[in-house]
């Protein structure tokens, strides 16, 4: 029906939710990250600090987030993200859900977490423009 | 993407593509139904998505859902940036699910006028029940304009409220009309009013006080609560001209005093509702029960005075009418771009040679006669 109101494709509305899990209270990259994705025009749901892996589940199932950004820098990431992952499988939100994870991530466990289907990592130095870039890119599409 | 063929389909001009389209999203849409009514949290989550995107078929997902409405306690939660209203919220939905009640949450935060993004904050302040999927909470930011957003938030509480929420809490910020609207698609309305707004009172005057059912003073544990409570309370006083001497003597014990007032309520049938007045300290659950009291008491008023169907009757009617004038100005957008346009005739508006309202006329014409023509016709 014409009256039906649609809108384009190209300016869907990205929803975010940047998380930081477990014991790591070092939330200044979560915050300029959450910025930076605002300031792209995305919606940014920011889930605080200290957040157990059900909790960030459960935010990223009833948010219905494209995106989920997962910031650790406290190393704790084979534990954590496994956890995630599991949970967001178990609602069946894992094949549409864009995950990343952002933090201090040696090389080796890299490939590890991508086979857990982390789909990429962003380590200190990266850019914000190539991050805002390669969201808008990888965004699944619904 | 299933909305760029959508909308490539009525181009091509073959028919049945377009109808296996349609009945792909068909399908799509019941999976989507049933998978609310069973209570899957993915499923009305992407609901929810999909009303706030106004995605291909998100009409008729709202209408299939509507049918299994009605059930759900409507709450409205209302106040200045920072007076407490997430942490509220989130101690509300902790008595109610101690209760036995099941917590539907729509928050509701300002988007970036620049961007179209945000930062949807509130949820950060649902402490006490994570990890409880029993209370679905759901972000949304105010991208929508011209009523788009009141219109998203309704079919949104349609979709919790057919997924079997006991209670479902609307929280945003209260400044504006276009929260006033929001507020008003709830049964009930708290507004917040923290202590020490004097000014902000005065304020709230036109507006927020007139669509409150109750006040409620949070962090009444700082300085200032009682004043403000004094001034809520003069105000109301002013603006109903009742006389319910009562309260004064009770200025200290305001839980204490608004039951006083519960023998008035005898003649429940034509008496009007007076805004109660709590205060809680959300921080610390404190007044908390007190407010669930005072929500319960409004909800019985209203159950008992018929204002419930009346409100109800009142919301539909407005939300036909939201719709439909949604829909006009569709078909009339439909109508400048097949004109081309509106540059040609703001040209000749600049040039003096026709006016706006003029234009206005010549734009609408064929599509009111081509109403009037099928009304007589038919």
């Amino acid at each position: 029906m014409s009256t039906e109101q649609e809108r384009d494709p190209e300016d869907r509305q990205i929803r975010c939710l940047v998380a930081k899990v477990g014991l790591d209270g070092h939330d200044r990259g979560a915050h300029v990250i959450a910025r930076a994705f605002r300031d792209a025009g995305f919606e940014v749901i920011y889930s605080g600090l200290h957040r157990s892996p059900d909790e960030v589940v459960q935010a990223a199932v009833q948010e219905d987030v494209d995106v989920l950004g997962i910031s650790i820098l406290s190393g704790a990431h084979n534990t954590l993200v496994p956890k995630i992952m599991d949970g967001l499988r178990e609602y069946g939100a894992l094949e549409d859900t864009l995950v990343l994870v952002g933090g201090i991530v040696p090389d080796d466990d890299k490939d590890t977490l991508r086979e857990q289907g982390v789909a990429e990592i962003f380590g200190p130095g990266a850019s914000m423009s190539e991050m805002i870039e390669y969201v808008r890119t990888n965004a699944p599409e619904r | 993407m299933t909305a760029g063929d959508a909308e490539s389909e009525p181009e091509s001009g073959s028919d049945a593509p377009a109808e296996a389209e349609g009945s792909a999203d068909q399908s799509a849409i019941d999976r989507l139904v049933e998978g609310v009514l069973a209570g899957e949290h993915r499923a009305l989550a992407r609901t929810i998505t999909k009303i706030e995107n106004r995605a291909p078929g998100y009409r008729d997902l709202v209408a299939a859902l509507h049918a299994h409405t009605g059930n759900a306690d409507v709450l409205g939660v209302t106040g200045s940036p920072g007076a407490g209203k997430s942490t509220l919220v989130d101690k509300l939905a902790k008595a109610y699910r101690d209760h036995g009640l099941t917590v539907g949450v729509i928050a509701i935060d300002p988007a970036s006028p620049y961007t179209g993004g945000a930062v949807l904050g509130d949820r950060i302040r649902m402490a006490s029940n994570v990890g409880d999927m029993d209370v679905f909470f759901r972000s949304m930011s105010a991208r929508g304009t011209l009523g788009g957003l009141s219109t998203a938030t309704t079919d949104a509480v349609t979709a919790l409220d057919a997924f079997g929420k006991d209670k479902v809490i609307v929280e945003t910020v209260g400044a504006g009309q276009n929260e006033i609207d929001i507020v008003r698609t709830a049964d009930t309305v708290a507004v917040l009013v923290p202590p020490g707004s004097g000014d902000d009172v005065q304020m709230l005057k036109a507006g927020i006080l007139e669509i409150a059912d109750l006040f409620v003073v949070n962090k009444a544990d700082l300085e200032g609560a009682d004043r403000t409570v004094q001034e809520l309370r003069e105000m109301l006083h002013m603006g109903s001209g009742t006389s319910t001497g009562g309260h004064h003597a009770a200025s200290t014990n305001v839980a204490g005093s608004t039951r006083e007032r519960n023998p008035d309520e005898d003649d429940a049938e034509s008496a009007e509702w007076d805004p109660r007045i709590v205060e809680t300290v959300a921080n610390t659950g404190e007044g908390v029960d007190d407010l669930v009291e005072a929500l319960e008491a409004h909800r019985e008023y209203l159950v008992a005075s018929g204002e419930l169907d009346r409100q109800a009757r009142e919301r539909y009617a407005a939300e036909i009418r939201t719709l439909l004038r949604e829909d006009v100005h569709e078909l009339l957008a439909e109508e400048i771009d097949n004109r081309g346009g509106l540059d040609a005739a703001v040209d000749r508006v600049v040039a003096r040679e026709t006016d706006p309202y003029t234009v206005a006329d010549e734009v609408i014409a064929p599509v009111a006669d081509c109403v009037r023509k099928r009304r007589d016709g038919d």
